[in-house]
């Protein structure tokens, strides 16, 4: 258990954007967001997953929809709170706590101003431990609970109710709502047990976006470079390490619009060491593959970012232009995310991608013998 | 003959040139910034005019480019208190005004703030209903509380504006010419935030603004200049006085846009990296089609985010008078040396080596090399091997910037500009010819002399009675003959900006089209 103050959500917005892998939204309306709401009603508490209790009631709080209209119509900030009054009132119980749906972007934030206004803590862990585009992209759908009833609240006090018999029927109603609600919404969904957040949550991931934040944030300070600050910051979580793949200039960027998905790819020509290669990162909002001179290195779900070769802050794949110097990083994702049925709904054929996932532990294996991996990866290694 | 005369106030000297109607510089001058700025403008005015024997009256056109305006906000220097309203409740109540200002700049500004309903959704839908009689109690409380400053930001505005507008006419009913209104819809474009921000800011350098203009008119009628008066703006264009006293935050960042189209006038090329080489930095940016590149980034200035469009830039430590350190190490070892990022500024011609002083500065590197001649070279003493790796260094400096800030691979051309350029060489990796036009070091000066007049056109069109080619070709024409209306040489007008808004909800079809077009000022 510890407090979150404004201080912790500067770090997380910058943690939060490297989760983001490329997408989920600038964190920074969010982060002000959920500032302003910790001023007006004093710090939040971060529960540890393993001080939540079984019999507790946790309604996940997050945004959904256009992060452009977002940073116009920025919510009321009560939204959340609405959408938490009706999922009580429905399902005839308070909520003990919330928590969010997606680490990654702006999605990081939310849980903190609805629990800063309702006076609950936020548990530290997600139901993506990155960002992923849609509803039914969460270990909470992979490992069996129920998304609905989900509802939907915009600032006029509206809400929403869905039932659906699936969550990617959930994902199609709640995508339409969400663009009669004027572009965004904010959703609550997948009400859960303090049993089932356990089971299911991908975990530690708040903590970590503060963490790697903060390494980030002091590496001019302490006099190391920001990458090997990131590395170091994850290096004792359930992730594992985080591995620079590659450092190289911006030559060519191709950007599309598809079904509402930013589509495309970003090559990028080494320079430093990796002078002579070539680095081309695919992404569909999120960056999905990393593939070096014509081999893959990375695939989503291991998460993909663009890092500002001098600061280490995330580079978005709308931001991504000509010329950038840019630190392609890996970091591996956990284990909960990476088994059969997770693979099914976010490995790289999910998108479309004709290739299999390969660990990052696999592909740099000298590197994590060196290094190490947590014991549930151990199996990599072997 | 009609005579332009351009000026521009850097951080370090004064410039002034007078171009002719065949567009030839005929003369030039460098004059110190002096403390109360004018002084500085009003003689390096005097200068042109004197090494010219132009009549002051042959003068049609003055431009200004000035710092003074982002000075002030750097410096939290005159700042006027503002009142603040948004509309949009019960949206972006989460996030109230100013919220991510630093507290020395917000504490000078803050006055009464206000969030009322208002605004429109993405396609022009209203959130709520515009609440004329709260909008009226704001006012008048704040009036009543001595705030003459209005900055009015409404939730999508650049989408429609009605609302910030009938706000306006309320404010100015009320308070007459006591009050001064800056509508957001005016300043910038979506991004609430950072578009309110610059709103906000706009409203608090009214003052100094309406000094520098006053003292700009002052010094051309003592100089009995009676020429149409106008301040350059970020975009390359022009605002008349009366329009840069409504929106006086547009002369954000007109130096850099100034300095890279003077470099690209005065070399004849429309595309290539601009080097501008001050007395304190060096400016790197890329000209395309004539136009600066702009930066996709937000920008700070002094702290407040807006979202300008400004060149883009990259700015390193590097001019004439950047001091230069030499640490002797002992034995054998070799020399550490360090340059920057203080500089001597324009007390270079003071405190520099080769004019008597005692700094080493980057200009007497410069003389050493026998780049340029200037003073007395023989008063550099530092032993030939540190001065070449002093030099290798700030090319390096440079080189790096340029490979930076190339948008393609391949070598380009450079044009290097400014008065401290000469501490560059002839060759620079990645550049395929170092080009030095006539009358470099004063580029940004004729960068407001060629700056365009432009005209907009800003309405709806409805898609159902014409095709959507003929409603751009009505707004584009609209637009041309606005420019030329206000100056712009009929057979030099270009569109230079064109946005195209639907508006889903509104029937008939409807789409808001905006065009810029500029062109030079006919001779």
């Amino acid at each position: 258990m510890r407090e979150i103050h404004e201080r912790d959500l500067e770090f997380l917005s910058i943690g939060a954007a490297i989760l983001g892998t490329g997408g989920g939204g600038d964190p920074l309306i969010g982060k002000l967001m959920a500032q302003s709401a910790i001023r007006e009603e004093g710090p939040v508490i971060l529960l540890d997953p393993e001080e939540v209790g079984d019999d507790m009631f946790v309604l996940p709080a997050s945004m959904m929809g256009a992060p452009t209209v977002m940073i116009e119509k920025i919510p009321a900030g009560d939204e959340a709170l609405h959408a938490f009054r009706a999922a009580e009132q429905r399902l005839g119980r308070r909520a003990d706590a919330t928590c969010p749906s997606e680490s990654g972007g702006v999605n990081s934030m939310i849980p903190f101003v609805v629990a800063a206004r309702a006076r609950i803590p936020v548990i530290d862990g997600d139901g993506m431990g990155r960002a992923f585009p849609e509803l039914q992209m969460e270990t909470f759908h992979v490992y069996g609970l129920s998304g609905t009833p989900a509802i939907l609240a915009d600032e006029h006090g509206s809400i929403v109710m869905i039932d659906a018999n699936d969550h990617y029927r959930l994902e199609w109603l709640a995508r339409g709502v969400t663009i009669r609600m004027g572009g965004h919404a904010h959703i609550v969904d997948y009400p859960m047990s303090g049993a089932d957040f356990k089971r299911t949550a991908v975990r530690g991931t708040i903590s970590m976006g503060i963490a790697v934040g903060e390494a980030v944030k002091s590496a001019p300070r302490r006099g190391i470079h920001p990458v090997e600050a990131i590395a170091e910051a994850t290096q004792q979580t359930i992730y594992g390490r985080a591995v620079r793949l590659f450092e190289g200039k911006v030559v060519d960027v191709v950007r599309r619009t598809e079904a509402g998905f930013a589509v495309g790819q970003a090559v990028l020509s080494g320079i430093g060491t990796d002078v002579g290669r070539v680095m081309e990162v695919r992404f569909q909002n999120e960056n999905l593959a990393a593939i070096l001179d014509g081999k893959v290195v990375a695939s989503v779900p291991d998460l993909i970012t663009l890092v500002d070769s001098e600061t280490g802050f995330a580079i978005t794949t709308e931001r991504i232009r000509y010329g950038q110097r840019a630190v392609v990083i890996g970091i591996p994702t956990p284990e909960i995310m990476r088994t059969k049925e997770a693979l099914d709904v976010w490995g790289p054929r999910a998108f479309g991608l004709q290739m299999d996932f390969v660990p990052l532990e696999v592909t740099y294996r000298s590197y994590y013998l060196q290094y190490g991996v947590p014991k549930e990866k151990e199996k990599y290694l072997r | 003959m009609g005579y332009r005369l351009g000026i521009d106030v850097g951080g370090t000297n004064t410039d002034a040139v007078l171009i002719d109607g065949r567009q030839q510089v005929v003369a030039k001058a460098k004059t110190p910034v002096t403390d109360d700025v004018i002084s500085g403008i009003a003689a390096a005015a005097q200068d042109v005019l004197s090494r010219s024997g132009v009549a002051p009256d042959a003068i049609t056109h003055a431009m200004l480019g000035t710092t003074q305006v982002t000075n002030a906000i750097i410096e939290r220097r005159g700042l006027e208190r503002v009142a603040i309203l948004r509309l949009g409740a019960p949206a972006t109540r989460a996030i109230p005004p100013l919220a991510d200002w630093p507290e020395d700049i917000r504490t000078k500004v803050e006055g009464p703030t206000v969030i009322l309903p208002g605004g429109v959704e993405y396609d022009g839908r209203p959130i709520s209903p515009f609440d004329a009689d709260a909008v009226r109690r704001f006012v008048s409380e704040a009036l009543d509380q001595g705030i003459r400053a209005f900055a009015v930001t409404a939730v999508f505005s650049p989408v429609r504006n009605d609302d910030e507008r009938r706000t306006m006419e309320i404010i100015e009913s009320l308070a007459g010419e006591r009050a001064h209104v800056s509508l957001s819809h005016e300043i910038g474009s979506v991004g609430l935030l950072e578009r309110e921000n610059a709103t906000v800011l706009n409203a608090a350098v009214r003052t100094v603004a309406h000094d520098v203009i006053s003292a700009f008119r002052n010094a051309m009628r003592a100089l009995g200049i009676h020429a149409a008066l106008y301040l350059a703006q970020n975009d390359g264009t022009l605002m008349s006085l009366d329009y840069a006293r409504r929106y006086p935050i547009l002369t954000v960042a007109s130096g850099p846009t100034n300095s890279m189209r003077g470099a690209g006038f005065l070399s004849g090329l429309k595309d290539a990296v601009v080097i501008d080489v001050g007395g304190t930095s060096t400016d790197v940016g890329v000209l395309s089609g004539g136009f600066p590149r702009e930066s996709s980034a937000a920008v700070e200035i002094g702290g407040v985010r807006t979202n300008f469009r400004m060149p883009d830039l990259i700015s390193i430590g590097l001019g004439g008078g950047t001091m230069v350190r030499i640490v002797e190490e002992a034995g054998d070892a070799p020399h550490a040396i360090a340059i920057g990022p203080e500089s001597v500024g324009s007390k270079v011609v003071e405190r520099a080596l080769v004019f008597g002083g005692e700094t080493l500065t980057m200009t007497d590197v410069a003389v050493a090399k026998g780049m340029a001649r200037l003073g007395d070279p023989d008063r550099v003493r530092v032993r030939e091997g540190v001065i070449d790796k002093i030099f290798a260094r700030a090319v390096g400096m440079a080189e790096e910037a340029v490979d930076r800030i190339k948008t393609r691979a391949g070598e380009v051309p450079a044009i290097v500009v400014g008065g401290g350029s000469i501490i560059l060489p002839d060759r620079l990796a990645g550049i395929s010819e170092v080009i030095r036009p006539p009358h470099y070091e004063v580029a940004n000066a004729v960068g407001a002399a060629i700056a365009q007049v432009s005209g907009t056109v800003d309405r709806l069109f409805s898609l159902e009675q014409q095709k959507r080619e003929e409603a751009l070709q009505e707004a584009k024409h609209e637009a041309m003959d606005a420019a030329i209306k206000a100056g712009a040489d009929p057979d030099r007008v270009e569109i230079i900006d064109i946005e195209e808004i639907p508006l889903a909800y509104l029937p008939g079809n409807a789409v808001r089209i905006k065009v810029k077009a500029a062109g030079s000022i006919k001779a």
